[in-house]
């Protein structure tokens, strides 16, 4: 134990502030993965007081979709069209997939329980989550891909601009992709609030979370608002699955497993059900996670992000933003 | 035979709500036994009853959180019969409840203008790109919103808008229920005990908001109440139940007589006595 104290204060001085920035930033651009797929978990609980268990393999599928997109058109190393167009493409077709994909989990798998005791959808979503991911091993023939985006947009085999550095930060480069990563998820989120606080259809989605049957009595047709609500929740899913490819560039068949774990954390941690909780928490989960492996190592990463989690629940059950439970979506 | 005379009730206007025979029961107690009941366009009838005589689920039937067993439930003639609780509001039934069950999560005048959502049409992809369409919309619903909220003078007025919906007291919330209710733009206001919790003088207010609602908005109201001195004073008609079963219809002073409803409320020994 005490050994284990010195190397995280040794690795703490060795790193200087200039690794403690490039952890910051790690931190940050995981986090944004993170909280998006958070946001998902907490916006279903908070609708229907459900665990989708098979929202981390929706995010998966998201990836597979960005994947399938820049494959077709002639993969990182020769893509038939510029980058630019090619990016939205991919995230045009993740979203839309992913979100198609939550809309009919929902009213398949889900629906038909909706009157079911509560242990009925859970053990659903967990089957829909093994069916998923044994479907996506079948298709993927269980290899792992690459996007191989440090190669997009480049000619001749060159590195394309994606991995080129948009500024510099105690010498550490804050590259193209990290600014798209950060910059998508935050625009996303924006979207997402104005949604729920100003449109009608989240003040649909609130009055429903809050108390359907009444909702249904005012005239909200409350299976419209819950299908919008996985609508949505998957489209953020989808977004995060290529971000990832386009950043990290893995993508496999179990990578929704632990994905989404880490953003069911820190949907808890934030507070489930509430969404400004999930954004938070997501970013926090993501930080904690990238100093970890900096500090205490790569192999304990995990152990220190849901040791956290164990910890917060003993302390603060409802989470970060639990106490405010009544302004959940 | 005889020249076909036409009916006493052909003559009146058809009633607004209609329930004909209409059967539910739970497992093996029968909660609504074959009722009939005829609500008037702009009248206000009054259901009581001892707990448990099933004036709730009365209500819980004609909104359509279950079906009846069998009967018929017609709202301006067209059946309900079926037809999940969002479309039944939509078709102009709202209600109240007993309970309160107000978006407790949500502003006091975004309850008003969530309850607008089956008379709204922007889509999410409009709203999302603020279309003058959707701005325009949004500015109605508000609007009415506001609209709804003065018809009950300075209690949900101004500074109460913007204010979380549990902050407010249980009047006012019993208020705002009605003011949802309102902002469906029903042809009828279904109010379970409107009055339910109130001292005296709110009592006496909710009694003459029920009657202006009727004179001013022009709403026909079903309520369910158990404060006498309400029923008193706002019903031109009143229903009787008993087990499921209608056991007396009539005026206020014609059912509060009623040796049955006495009997009902009070027991056998009692109502002999009196």
């Amino acid at each position: 134990m005490h050994l284990l104290l010195f190397n995280i204060i040794d690795q703490i001085r060795s790193l200087g502030w200039g690794g403690a920035f490039e952890l910051l930033r790690n931190g940050i651009v995981l986090g944004s993965l993170y909280s998006l797929i958070a946001l998902g978990y907490t916006m279903i609980y908070g609708i229907l007081k459900l665990l989708n268990f098979a929202h981390g393999d929706v995010y998966m599928v998201g990836a597979f979709l960005g994947f399938g997109v820049l494959t077709a058109f002639g993969g990182a190393l020769n893509p038939g069209i510029g980058l630019v167009p090619l990016i939205i493409i991919m995230f045009a077709v993740a979203m839309l997939g992913s979100g198609v994909l939550g809309v009919g989990i929902e009213r398949f798998a889900y629906r038909p329980l909706r009157n079911a005791p509560r242990i009925a959808p859970l053990i659903a979503a967990l089957g829909v989550s093994f069916f998923l991911e044994n479907s996506a091993q079948l298709m993927t023939n269980g290899f792992q891909y690459n996007y191989d985006a440090f190669q997009l947009g480049g000619k001749n085999g060159n590195f394309g601009p994606l991995f080129d550095p948009v500024f510099t930060v105690a010498g550490n480069p804050v590259t193209v992709v990290q600014v798209l990563v950060v910059g998508s998820a935050v625009t996303l989120m924006a979207a997402l609030i104005f949604l729920v606080s100003r449109t009608r259809l989240g003040k649909a989605m609130r009055a429903t979370a809050f108390d359907q049957e009444a909702a249904s009595m005012m005239g909200i047709d409350t299976d419209r608002v819950i299908s919008s609500t996985f609508f949505i929740a998957s489209v953020l899913a989808g977004a995060a699955g290529v971000m990832y490819g386009l950043y990290i560039g893995t993508t496999f068949y179990f990578m929704g497993f632990l994905a989404g774990l880490k953003a069911f954390t820190a949907a808890v941690v934030g507070g489930i059900g509430s969404i400004v909780g999930a954004m938070v928490a997501g970013v926090l989960v993501g930080l904690i996670e990238s100093y970890a492996i900096g500090y205490v190592g790569g192999q304990w990463s995990d152990i220190v992000v849901f040791g956290i989690l164990i910890l917060f629940m003993i302390v603060r059950p409802t989470g970060l933003f639990g106490a405010q439970a009544i302004q959940k979506v | 035979m005889a020249e076909p005379q036409p009916s006493p009730e052909s003559t009146q206007t058809k009633p607004l709500l209609e329930l004909e025979g209409v059967w539910k029961s739970f497992g093996g107690l029968v909660v609504i036994d074959n009722l009939d009941l005829a609500v008037n366009e702009n009248e206000i009838v009054s259901v009581i009853g001892p707990n448990g005589a099933g004036k709730t689920t009365l209500f819980n039937l004609i909104t359509g959180i279950y079906p009846p067993d069998s009967g018929a439930i017609r709202l301006d003639g067209e059946s309900l019969v079926g037809l999940p609780p969002h479309k039944i509001a939509r078709r102009g039934a709202a209600r109240t409840f007993q309970t309160l069950r107000l978006f407790l999560n949500m502003t006091v005048i975004e309850n008003v203008m969530a309850s607008q959502y089956g008379q709204t049409k922007v889509g999410i992809a409009r709203a999302m790109l603020r279309t003058p369409g959707m701005r325009r919309e949004e500015r109605e619903i508000r609007a009415r919103a506001e609209e709804k909220l003065a018809f009950f003078g300075e209690r949900l007025m101004g500074y109460r808008w913007d204010q979380p919906a549990y902050s407010l007291s249980y009047a006012n919330r019993r208020r705002l229920e009605i003011a949802r209710a309102m902002a469906t733009e029903p042809r009828i206001l279904l109010l379970d005990e409107p009055a339910a919790g109130m001292n005296p003088s709110e009592t006496h207010e909710i009694t003459e908001l029920i009657g202006k609602l009727r004179d001013d908005g022009g709403y026909t109201i079903l309520v369910i109440e158990h404060d006498m001195h309400v029923v008193e004073g706002i019903s031109d008609r009143v229903v009787a139940l008993d087990h499921g079963v209608k056991i007396a219809e009539g005026t206020f002073e014609a059912v509060a007589t009623n040796p049955r409803v006495v009997e009902a409320y009070l027991g056998t020994s009692a109502a002999v006595t009196k």
